[in-house]
């Protein structure tokens, strides 16, 4: 297996890989013999335990698909619905894990704002992708992320500079079509915010077709000091494919992260949050809404590393389950010994629909500070028979009691989403997944 | 409007209603009154079809209709209402969106045109005038973080939306103040029409000053052992349940 990741090493140094500084091409290749020996994890790592990759780490993926010619593809009709009717927003497309110039919309932006696929970024300032790519998100996070920082030559590279100000989101919109069947997509993207500034950026996954690809993506995020970011993240691939994703936040003083995580696609679908509060007074909002159905393994794993004192963190991740569907939450939170004052709340709940879907969910919290309020917790259950009868009470038929219902389950994190046309937009992907009439 | 006969129902093994009978003619306001545990409350719910009770004997007739034979949602639908002693919170949904969704199933059930947002809020600002509310609080959760009495204020908003021809009010009145009371009683009095009825259960008179009852009926363990006016009531507040019950309030509370 190993070999099949090697020889693509050495052929994507050859074909490119080696470009950009120096210290880029030997990070790329530490990844790599990171990667190589530690292979991929199995249920007997602990961080691995109830989601079984074997699936994804016993195919021979075609690990050149960027090489597909992504022109032509994809119509800009086909695109339209996952633009949620914005075609003013910034927008990268990736069609196939590659860029693709003709689809994307790249509007004039304020002055220090810029949104380039990697290639471009790597040559306009080689040094900031250097001193970017692979640093925030630990390059041992997982050994799908070191596979990426090895492989990954596509992705957005977004800055945003000290005081800028977006009036709307970026989207990172990246599509696989029919054609991505058996090949392993990597992207990296980096989103880099100023000092003061208030950025919104969307990544979405998306799929045209039904085909089972391979998804491994990074998102390396940088929050500078006093900035305001929020980032949403919607995962609605295929529900043949798999996707392993792994984000990863830093964040400077006083400032405020907040993130919303929509996962619904992917016959195995893995994302790793890692904050880490790297300053005091920083305010940090993991939301989270997971949707499964017939045969989907959805797996959110979750870090929030206090560091600092002062600091706030709140999650709330949510998940609604059906068919035979499987869920997974690890959520963990660690206060060093210096995160006095640390404020942290952390919840997880489930709503099974049928009696064969299935949720393991695991909320953690390690604390080495003693002058803390920290608080976790998880449930598990069924839609509430009280409520049922309180809405049929008001002559609202069962069936219909049951859309709204599940719908108010979801709808509680989806209105945390502050950006109101991203809000918007969740709310009706999120109401047409689970089938209910507006 | 209503006709109850003989009517037995129990909750797990235990049997609550030993045997209702008790006939509401439109027009009428009918006080359940009665000890805790004396069935009242069972009364009021087993009637709008709640899932924990089991009907083992009896009939009830709603305006010919056989109303033990219907989901809940039927009985709403033929216009039946129950103002709930506990209000449910539902978090996720708002206020607005739950009045008018239940306005519309009822609307549809009847053969009638749901009304869009716009229009349903015309209609819900007199109603809102009727528990002296603003519409601020129709972007709120249904009951969320409500206090008890703005719950029950809540319940009787969705009642004067819903226009039942018999509402049953179940321990509205319990735990609010006097200004809550004096809300709850407006609402109920607006309503009032010779081809609707209401019944309200209650554990004290002090509702009654408000919503003058045609008759007040005494349950006592699961079945009605006194009837009467609104003196009833009166006499009731003086002396205690006992002589009716055989019981001190202590011994079943």
């Amino acid at each position: 297996m190993t070999t099949l990741y090697a020889e693509a090493f050495e052929r994507s140094t050859r074909n490119g890989g080696g470009k950009g500084p120096a210290a880029l091409v030997a990070r790329r290749r530490a990844a790599f013999d990171r990667f190589a020996s530690a292979g991929f994890p199995t249920t007997r790592d602990e961080d691995w335990r109830f989601t079984p990759v074997a699936p994804i780490t016993r195919v021979d993926w075609r690990l050149d698909a960027g090489r597909l010619d992504a022109g032509g593809l994809v119509s800009a009709a086909q695109l339209e619905p996952f633009r949620f009717g914005q075609p003013g927003w910034a927008t990268l497309v990736f069609v196939n894990g590659r860029f693709s110039p003709e689809l994307s919309h790249r509007p004039e932006l304020p002055a220090g704002v810029s949104v380039e696929p990697f290639a471009e970024a790597l040559a306009r300032d080689p040094e900031f992708v250097e001193r970017s790519f692979a640093l925030v998100a630990e390059p041992d996070a997982t050994a799908f992320s070191a596979l990426n920082a090895a492989l990954a030559h596509e992705g957005a590279v977004i800055r945003v500079a000290a005081g800028a100000d977006l009036a709307e989101p970026i989207h990172v919109l990246h599509i696989a079509t029919a054609e991505a069947a058996g090949a392993a997509l990597q992207t990296r993207t980096i989103l880099s915010v100023g000092q003061g500034a208030r950025a919104q950026f969307v990544e979405s996954f998306a799929a045209l077709g039904d085909g089972a690809s391979f998804t491994n993506a990074v998102t390396e995020v940088t929050v500078g000091e006093g900035a305001w970011v929020e980032h949403s993240r919607i995962q609605r691939e295929s529900e043949s494919a798999y996707h392993v994703g792994l984000t990863q936040v830093e964040q400077g003083r006083d400032s405020h992260y907040r993130s919303f995580t929509l996962a619904m696609g992917g016959a195995i679908a893995r994302h790793d949050l890692r904050a880490r509060l790297g300053a005091e007074n920083v305010e940090c909002l993991l939301y989270g809404l997971y949707l499964g159905r017939g045969d989907q393994l959805v797996d959110n794993h979750t870090v929030i590393r206090h560091e600092f004192p002062n600091c706030r963190s709140w999650e709330v991740y949510k998940g609604i389950l059906d068919g035979r569907s499987h869920a997974v939450f690890n959520g963990k939170v660690f206060v060093t010994p210096e995160a006095q004052k640390t404020d942290a709340k952390q919840t997880n709940r489930n709503l099974l629909l049928s009696d064969t879907s299935r949720v393991d969910t695991k909320p953690q919290l390690e604390i080495f500070a003693d002058d803390v309020k920290c608080t976790h917790g998880a449930t598990v259950g069924r839609l509430d028979e009280i409520a049922f009868f309180y809405l049929q009470s008001r002559g609202i038929p069962r069936d219909e009691a049951k859309q709204i219902l599940i719908y108010a389950f979801a709808a509680e994190v989806v209105t945390e989403v502050a950006s109101v046309p991203v809000r918007e937009a969740l709310d009706r992907l999120v109401q047409e997944r689970l089938g209910i009439r507006a | 409007m209503l006709e109850i006969k003989g009517l037995r129902a129990s909750a797990g093994e235990k049997e609550i209603l030993t045997g209702i009978d008790l006939t509401v003619k439109a027009g009428e306001v009918h006080a359940i009154m009665g000890p805790n545990g004396s069935g009242k409350s069972t009364l009021a719910q087993v009637l709008a079809g709640h899932p924990a009770y089991a009907v083992t004997a009896g009939t009830v007739t709603f305006q010919g209709q056989d109303l033990l034979d219907m989901e809940p949602e039927e009985r709403a639908q033929a216009g039946v209402f129950l103002a709930f002693q506990y209000p449910v919170e539902i978090a996720g949904v708002t206020n607005a969106y739950f009045l008018r969704a239940a306005y519309n199933a009822i609307r549809k059930a009847r053969g009638e045109e749901e009304l869009d947002p716009i229009d349903f809020l015309d209609r819900l600002e007199e109603k809102l005038a009727v528990v002296e509310w603003g519409p601020e609080i129709m972007q709120r959760a249904v009951n969320g973080g409500f206090s008890g009495g703005e719950k029950k204020r809540n319940e009787i908003l969705q009642m004067a939306v819903l226009e039942p021809a018999l509402a049953i009010l179940d321990e509205t009145d319990s735990g609010l103040d006097i200004d809550a009371l004096r809300i709850v009683a407006k609402g109920v009095n607006a309503l009032r029409r010779p081809d609707r009825a209401t019944i309200l259960v209650t554990h004290y008179q002090r509702l009654l000053n408000y919503i003058v009852p045609d008759f007040v009926h005494v349950l006592s363990e699961g079945r009605i052992v006194r009837s009467g006016g609104k003196d009833l009531a009166l006499e009731l507040e003086a002396r205690g349940y006992e002589w009716l019950t055989g019981q001190t309030e202590g011994a079943v509370a």
